[in-house]
């Protein structure tokens, strides 16, 4: 689990995925091989600038229980401005949450491995009417 | 040029739990509680944020103001007395979600409140002696405090980072000084989850002894008065220390009224005199003199002379600290013991 974190923490860190030079795709999580060029493929790292919408979302009730103190949460497909469609959990009130609101990555905790293991952070987004550290404030 | 700051943000939490909310609960008069500590709300971390996330959060701000590549950045200190691990640099985490490669020296400082200043110390220090270009000195916390405990009006969270450099500098450092001796005011064991203090009678030996002595020491090595200045700002562990330090100095309340954030945001430790200091840059003008005064029990102060750059004037400064501290919104006590996992769980 450990190993496996770490490997993707510049991924999840921040928005890093990857781009084909030659065809244009852009794609997060990165790929290393772009299936629409396949062998012409050129893929090169890219970081997102983590603004983008809200394209659909869910909201969940019913959760692990490592996230049980999290609930109700937001899941949400966002459309990044200059990147492809992630998904990704949107740090806000249910209520708060709309289809096509603009929302900006933020830093968070994902989860604690228990009281004595590591905690594991990545980017999550916040709504950008709520987000104090947003440039458009 | 001198070292000074080349650019600087700021992260306040979301949330925030009110005077009245904590008094009800524990049976206390919330006027009396108010009007003893000068403290009305403060800010409440949400359950997925640390001292990490905040600090992070203040730096991005910072590097995207300042539009620093973070791979120059060649050191980054985080104080804190909440760093999310004991063994394991807080800074680390920092560095990898700046994105600022593997070639920087790291450290987490820890000095109770002052732990971030004395990161700006630090960083002044390799920079001025041509170690690093840019260092990355940070003061956040998600601070402690024992349910009913006093603290619990004010222990909150928050945090500051700021670049420094000495190229494009918007605040000069002119001077900075420390005062430091072994004084037991408040304290935390290892492996305790909650701070201890020495009550009501700390203050003069611990708060105003370093706050007066650094701030009175840093002007006479330098020539200044009060009067120099255009703004002051002293660590806010609550609204009534640092008005008292500035009386005895003898600066006014004109001078301080800025900086001091402590009412509404509570006592956020590492970040609490840093996030002030960040208040009075949001609307300094340049030739401004600024005197920074922070604390830190143990316990030492760490003094600086800022004086502010025509650089200022086309410098991003939106949202503003101060706009950051008015968007909150309130939760209640039961909430707020969740957040912060002072209940405690089966299994």
């Amino acid at each position: 689990m450990i190993p496996r974190f770490w490997r993707k923490i510049k991924y999840r860190y921040d928005i890093v995925g990857s781009v084909c030079e030659n065809c244009g795709s852009k794609f997060y999580p990165p790929r290393n091989f772009c299936p629409i060029c396949r062998r012409r493929s050129k893929i090169k790292e890219q970081r997102f600038n983590g603004r983008g919408k809200v394209l659909s979302y869910t909201i969940v009730h019913d959760t692990p229980d490592e996230f049980k103190l999290n609930k109700p949460y937001i899941v949400a497909l966002i459309e990044l401005d200059d990147g492809p469609i992630i998904t990704s959990q949107v740090v806000c009130n249910p209520e708060e949450i709309e289809v096509g609101m603009r929302v900006v990555k933020t830093f968070r905790k994902y989860f604690e491995d228990g009281e004595d293991g590591v905690i594991y952070y990545g980017t999550k987004f916040v709504p950008e009417k709520i987000a104090t550290n947003a440039k458009n404030f | 040029m001198r070292a000074g700051i080349v650019s600087y943000g700021t992260y306040i939490p979301r949330f925030r739990l009110s005077v009245e909310e904590i008094a009800k609960v524990w049976g206390e008069n919330p006027d009396n509680v108010k009007a003893g500590l000068g403290v009305y709300e403060k800010s409440v971390p949400d359950l997925d944020e640390d001292t990490a996330t905040i600090s992070v959060e203040a730096a991005r701000e910072a590097i995207e103001r300042g539009e620093i590549n973070p791979e120059r950045i060649g050191a980054i200190f985080v104080g804190s007395e909440s760093h999310p691990y004991v063994v394991k640099p807080t800074a680390t985490i920092v560095g990898d979600a700046i994105g600022c490669g593997n070639r920087f020296h790291a450290g987490d400082f820890e000095f109770a409140c002052k732990a971030g200043t004395a990161g700006i110390q630090a960083c002044m220090g390799m920079v001025k002696s041509g170690m690093i270009e840019f260092g990355l000195a940070i003061g956040a916390d998600t601070s402690q405090s024992a349910p009913g405990d006093p603290l619990e009006y004010s222990a909150s969270a928050g945090g500051a980072a700021f670049v420094v450099g000495k190229k494009r500098v918007i605040a000069e450092i002119e001077e900075t000084l420390s005062f430091t001796s072994d004084t037991p005011d408040f304290w935390r064991r290892e492996g305790q989850p909650y701070p201890s203090h020495g009550g009501r009678f700390t203050g003069i030996p611990a708060y105003f002894r370093h706050v007066t002595s650094a701030a009175t020491q840093i002007m006479e090595k330098t020539g200044y008065k009060p009067s120099d200045f255009n703004y002051a700002v002293f660590h806010q562990p609550n609204g009534k220390f640092p008005v008292r330090a500035a009386r005895i100095l003898g600066f006014t309340k004109e001078q301080i009224a800025q900086g001091l954030v402590v009412g509404y945001i509570g006592n956020t430790y590492s970040g609490s005199s840093v996030i002030g200091f960040s208040a009075v840059l949001d609307i300094a003008k340049p030739g401004d003199k600024i005197l920074l005064v922070s604390f830190g029990s143990g316990a030492g102060s760490d003094a600086f002379i800022f004086n502010v750059t025509d650089l200022i004037e086309n410098y991003p400064r939106v949202p503003a600290v101060w706009d950051k501290i008015n968007s909150g919104i309130t939760v209640d006590y039961g909430t707020y013991l969740k957040l912060r996992k002072k209940i405690r769980l089966k299994g």
